[in-house]
């Protein structure tokens, strides 16, 4: 199978404005140096503590923030040259749904513009033509075409996730980046989304960077993983075996973390992460560098690795 | 026996569209106990924060029409002055919204934001209530308080700001916490930080939590007991064990099976036939969920459902839920007959 992305030793850099100048005094290194590839219809979960970079990943694959350094290469082609520069056949193929919906769309235009904006981009369609697709991606994501004519505050939270989740499948693009696609959806509109997203995907053989703190949803979506520390990643590998055989002490605090749908192990739960808290707190030095960042990955199969020393 | 520490009674909260009120939530009542975790779950636009907003009445006023009572401390909060409200607002009662962006002024740096509670509500001098932000932020897992004090929202992750905005909620240890979806855009180790924050209010202060969310794991962690809502009403109401062991309405039902878990035979989840029917298209009249489940014959639908208890403290809408099964092979093949 060809890959139909590459990350190579990305880096991305924030700059940490301060003083009465706003100079810049120095830098949140958000992402610090991560490889992974994504093979052509495959989905690859990322998962990992909040502010660890998962989101500036995806971003920076979409060209939406400047890398500090590294490359992205799409479908063979090295895309970072684009920066700054008209990136339209690029993002034609790649597309986001955002974690944070409401502040990605405009709250004056309706659902009809909001859905249309990458058509009308993209695609020369009749004012008809665009109207019935716009209205078919709707139904794709559950929501009835009277909708149409609305604006985003008249939806509750979990519909304008949909709306976003029907904005980015407008052009089938090659390359998605779901950045907790359904964390805002109540389960059942979570499975039909979850279940849309695979049947696309072998339609159209659409890929996935899927971003996710919920492991079941992962578990589920998923044969890859990477799970992020730090702006790293700390373990990476098929998902069986990750989640059969946690190595990383991070990535076992992740699954005690868990909920777990038995009431009667709430008790047994504590304890366990407990546990694991008190093992994360006396074997820090193990798994991170004296400076507290995470050791690069090395290899324990051809399926798994580990930061490690 | 508990006290109520809230309680709502025949709610019903209206939007305003083309110059007509619909209702979102429609006539329900809730006793929120003194002490407990009250969950409140169901499909996205079943009116829960519609529900929670209306506590508080955060709801705009010039197309919003809230009926009912809602008690709190002697107090209709319906009915109470904006004055009154105020007093309340963040002190007794604490709230954690859905979208923390909107409820962060990108302007303001996020320790006044913070602080903006004590200068309110308490007569701490400027390095207390610096402290005690600082403190918060700690609290609530920010890795470097004084970085984030110093902020602005944008340059902080999601799971940061709705951590930002927790850390608000609990800032004066209010009686009542309302979170709606607290932790829906945390990372599960936050989560249960948070969660572990939430329990410590409830254990240490007495507080009663009113928790909105579509996570059942999080629910089955966390709940005393739980609502399950449908289309503005309440459809099933009982004990936490109880919702996951003995659920009885087919919607509460439906959700439960909706929870991808890897042993699963089959690849596919089970959904729910069709959707919430938009405000403007609700039936008014008869089971309103009765389209989501077009197998079940219509003669075996009650015609005008009611919440009853079946078992002790176990309360149904409807007393036809006997007659429900799965459809077999799932929701396709009626998608194709449409
Ligand atoms: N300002 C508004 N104007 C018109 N309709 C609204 C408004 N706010 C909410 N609604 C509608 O009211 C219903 C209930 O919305 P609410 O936000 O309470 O849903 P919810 O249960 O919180 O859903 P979610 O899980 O998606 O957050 C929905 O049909 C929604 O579209
Ligand atoms: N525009 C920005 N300017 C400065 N710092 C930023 C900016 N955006 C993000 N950051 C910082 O970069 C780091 C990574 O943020 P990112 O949004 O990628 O996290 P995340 O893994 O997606 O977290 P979450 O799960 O909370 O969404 C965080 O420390 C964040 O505060
Ligand atoms: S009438 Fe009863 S069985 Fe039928 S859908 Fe309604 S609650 Fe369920
Ligand atoms: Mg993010
Ligand atoms: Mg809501």
């Amino acid at each position: 199978m060809a890959n139909i992305l590459e990350v190579k030793n990305l880096k991305v850099y924030y700059p940490i404005k301060g003083g009465l100048m706003g100079r810049t005094i120095g830098h949140v290194k958000a992402v610090d140096d991560i490889s992974f590839a994504i093979g052509e219809g495959e989905t690859v979960g990322l998962v990992g503590e909040s502010g660890c970079g998962k989101s500036t990943t995806g971003k920076a694959i979409l060209g939406l923030v400047k890398i500090h350094s590294g490359q992205i290469v799409f479908n063979g082609e090295d895309i970072t040259k684009y920066i700054g520069k008209n990136r339209s056949p690029y993002r034609k193929n790649v597309q986001m749904i955002f974690q944070d919906v409401y502040s990605s769309m405009n709250p004056k235009e309706r659902v009809l513009d909001i859905i249309a904006e990458p058509l009308r981009n993209f695609e020369k369609l009749t004012k008809v033509e665009e109207r019935k697709k716009v209205e078919e991606l709707l139904s794709i994501v559950g929501l009835s075409s009277s909708n149409i004519l609305k604006y985003p505050h008249q939806f509750s939270g979990g519909q304008r996730q949909r709306i976003g989740i029907a904005r980015a499948l407008a052009l089938k693009p090659k390359l998605i980046v779901c950045d907790e696609p359904v964390s805002a959806l109540d389960l059942s509109v979570q499975a039909q989304v979850l279940n849309y997203l695979k049947d696309i995907q072998e339609e159209f053989g659409i890929a996935y960077l899927f971003i996710s703190h919920d492991l079941g949803v992962v578990e589920y979506m998923c044969k890859n993983l990477m799970v992020m520390h730090k702006s790293r990643f700390v373990e990476k590998g098929t998902e069986d075996t990750i989640y059969k055989n946690p190595v990383h002490i991070y990535t076992k605090r992740l699954m005690a973390a868990t909920p777990d749908l038995d009431t009667k192990n709430r008790q047994k739960n504590a304890e366990i992460r407990k546990k694991i808290a008190e093992e994360y707190e006396n074997s820090k030095s193990r798994y991170y560098k004296e400076d507290g960042t995470v050791y690069d990955l090395k290899k324990l199969s051809e399926e798994h690795y580990v930061a490690m020393p | 026996m508990k006290n109520r520490a809230l309680s709502i009674k025949k709610l019903s909260v209206s939007f305003k569209m083309n110059g007509q009120y619909y209702k979102a939530v429609d006539n329900i009542d809730l006793d929120i106990m003194e002490n407990e975790v009250f969950a409140i779950v169901g499909e996205s636009g079943c009116g829960k924060s519609a529900t929670a907003m209306s506590i508080l009445r955060l709801h705009n006023e010039n197309y919003t029409k809230i009926e009912g009572e809602i008690n709190f401390g002697g107090k209709d909060l319906v009915s109470i002055s904006e004055h009154g409200l105020n007093k309340i607002k963040g002190k007794e009662i604490g709230m954690i919204f859905q979208d923390p962006l909107s409820a962060l002024n990108p302007l303001h740096r996020i320790g006044k934001q913070i602080e903006e509670m004590f200068v309110i509500h308490t007569n701490l001098n400027s390095l207390d209530r610096k402290n005690r932000a600082l403190e918060l932020l700690e609290d609530v897992g920010i890795p470097n308080p004084e970085i984030a004090y110093n902020s602005f929202p944008h340059e902080l992750s999601g799971g940061m700001r709705q951590r930002i905005i927790i850390a608000i909620a609990l800032s004066l240890s209010p009686s009542l916490l309302i979170a709606d979806e607290p932790t829906t855009a945390l990372d599960v180790t936050i989560q249960a930080q948070i969660l572990d924050l939430m329990r410590d209010l409830k254990e240490k202060s007495k507080a009663s939590v009113i928790l909105i969310t579509h996570d059942l794991g999080v629910v089955a962690e966390m709940a005393d007991r739980v609502a399950v809502m449908y289309a503005g009403q309440i459809v099933e109401l009982a004990n936490v064990d109880e919702i996951f062991e003995n659920p009885k309405h087919p919607y509460t039902k439906s959700l439960l099976s909706s929870i991808p878990r890897k042993s699963k035979s089959t690849n596919r989840l089970n959904t729910i036939f069709g959707s919430v029917p938009d405000l403007m298209n609700m039936p008014r009249d008869g089971c309103r969920f009765s389209s989501r489940i077009p197998w079940i014959n219509e003669k075996e639908h009650e015609e005008n459902p009611k919440l009853q208890e079946i078992e002790p403290n176990h309360f149904v809408r409807c007393s036809c839920y006997k007659n429900f099964h799965f459809q077999d092979s799932s929701i396709e093949k009626v998608k194709e007959k449409e």
